[in-house]
């Protein structure tokens, strides 16, 4: 089958080039550091407007949504990434992260990023004694389950017909979306930062080679990553 | 499709989303509205600060379960709570309220003084405090998915806990150094579990996320303790016992985000509230102090 693992093996030499941020305001920006390094990527822990100007991806990493929210707007930092992400910056969410780019967020006290067309619920699955680990049909990402923890994990109520949905749940929670993507925004309900699989997080660096690299975009306008994004849906 | 919870992986995992964040103490519903909107990745109910507990004296115990529940109402971050060192029918309750977190605190007056609570028999996490190396991997042993620093909580002074996490991280630093024959005897030596002992080794760091409490007063103590290598700090008395509570609040979760960078720092130190009094440590005699219960 056609994967995404084996689709990034040939620009594994390449995955040096590209800087990825974490956004660093508070979270476990670490475990992701510690992932991207693994998948062969430099990160960057972001903490200022100007460290966000020179990132070719970021990822919005697990933490306390409301937390990350509010420094956002008081670091001045939720504008600036608005507009990056619609400019086609590649920004991946895990958790309190998918929270922040959907576009509709049940109880959220304060606005965040809307870059994704969907609705989020947080904490949807009760209190922390209800957090859980599961293992998703790997879908696009080849084969072999991917190991998934869900901490007090909001769930994707709903989603526009533009966007992909990558991963779900099994039958016992409706095959509900876990991981889904619209253009260059991801976002997973769960963390695979707390795992040694980096299949996500290679995907990821994918995502930001084809933007960083001129190569890589022609490749993507005649239709190789599309071919990809194609078989996620 | 098998769904598993109450996982080691689970329990920590929630700590580790809490790193890089501010747990700040609170003792009404009104209280935590400010802490979460000051940007606190988690509260603390109690029924009082510990420099309270410190004025008022008696036994200390859980707090009632009214307070916990219109705490755990009145915000959406996770809550946790504290129980005696020992007390694990006070633990089952706080299990029952829904709390995200449990706290088997020496704040509180110990129900057990030869034994801590069997964490793993638990499905909600625990965070423990700790003096040094050996203290808080026996918690880890015990189920703790989460350590923090004792310090001395109260007193809105951070001797005691620059003393704690400069004895873990020191001690850290020199198992990198040993060799296998060494270790058995370290281990022995510091009264923790040689298989522990071992991982802290490979990994170069505590199994579990470590954060600093206990005498947190001001924005820079915390920068302090995250340059010292906590992965996040508690402050108990030092924000609803400063002059603005709030302001404080804030002050100290820039603090903790930005804890490298110099001009941030000193921004949020200037013209800040009065913080708490605070307290001389040897002005507490010994048997006053909270960091010697527990073991």
């Amino acid at each position: 089958m056609g994967s995404i693992t084996n689709h990034h093996a040939a620009g594994r030499h390449a995955a040096e080039a590209v800087n990825i941020g974490v956004l660093a305001l508070q979270g476990d920006f670490a475990e992701h550091a510690a992932s991207l390094r693994r998948a062969g990527a430099q990160p960057l822990e972001v903490r200022t407007i100007d460290q966000l100007q020179h990132v070719d991806g970021l990822i919005i990493p697990g933490g306390e949504s409301t937390t990350i929210a509010r420094l956002l707007i008081a670091y001045d930092l939720r504008e600036p990434l608005i507009a990056l992400g619609r400019r086609g910056l590649p920004i991946w969410g895990t958790c309190a992260g998918a929270i922040l780019l959907a576009e509709e967020i049940i109880t959220l006290d304060r606005p965040a990023l809307h870059l994704m067309p969907m609705t989020i619920e947080r904490n949807a699955f009760g209190r922390q004694i209800d957090s859980f680990e599961a293992h998703l049909e790997p879908g696009p990402f080849g084969s072999g389950d991917i190991p998934a923890v869900f901490i007090r994990a909001p769930r994707i109520r709903s989603v526009d017909d533009a966007v992909h949905v990558l991963l779900r749940l099994g039958p016992e929670h409706d095959h509900e979306p876990v991981a889904v993507q619209y253009q260059s925004i991801l976002a997973t309900t769960f963390h695979p930062e707390l795992t040694a699989d980096t299949r996500i997080h290679r995907h990821f660096v994918e995502m930001c080679q084809q933007r960083a690299r001129p190569s890589a975009r022609t490749n993507a306008r005649t239709g190789e990553a599309h071919a990809t994004l194609g078989r996620l849906g | 499709m098998v769904v598993e919870t109450a996982t080691q992986t689970v329990k920590a995992g929630l700590a580790q989303m809490l790193k890089g964040g501010v747990i700040m103490d609170v003792v009404t519903p009104e209280h935590a509205r400010i802490a979460a909107e000051a940007g606190a990745c988690s509260v603390m109910a109690l029924e009082r600060v510990p420099s309270d507990i410190r004025a008022t004296g008696g036994v200390a115990r859980m707090s009632d379960p009214s307070l916990i529940r219109g705490i755990i109402d009145a915000v959406s971050i996770p809550v946790m709570a504290k129980v005696r060192i020992g007390h694990f029918v006070e633990a089952s309750i706080l299990e029952a309220l829904g709390v995200d977190y449990v706290d088997e605190s020496e704040v509180l007056t110990p129900a057990d003084e030869a034994f801590h609570i069997n964490k793993h028999q638990f499905a909600v996490p625990f965070v423990c405090g700790c003096r040094d190396l050996g203290e808080a991997l026996r918690r880890i042993a015990e189920g703790a998915a989460m350590i923090r620093t004792k310090g001395e909580a109260g007193t809105g002074n951070i001797v005691e806990a620059v003393r704690h996490m400069r004895a873990v991280q020191g001690a850290i630093a020199r198992l990198q150094q040993m060799g296998d024959e060494e270790l058995v005897s370290y281990a022995r030596d510091i009264g923790a579990p040689v298989e522990l002992v071992r991982e802290t080794r490979e990994i170069g760091r505590l199994p579990v996320v470590n954060f600093a409490a206990g005498g947190v007063a001001t924005p820079a103590d915390a920068a302090l303790m995250m340059r010292l290598g906590a992965d996040g700090v508690f402050v108990g008395s030092g924000i609803f016992k400063s002059q603005d509570p709030a302001r404080m609040a804030n002050a100290i979760v820039r603090a903790v985000t930005h804890y490298q960078d110099d001009d941030v720092l000193a921004d949020v130190s200037t013209n800040l509230p009065q913080a708490m009094s605070g307290i001389e440590l040897s002005d507490i005699p010994e048997p006053e102090r909270l960091a010697k219960r527990g073991w």
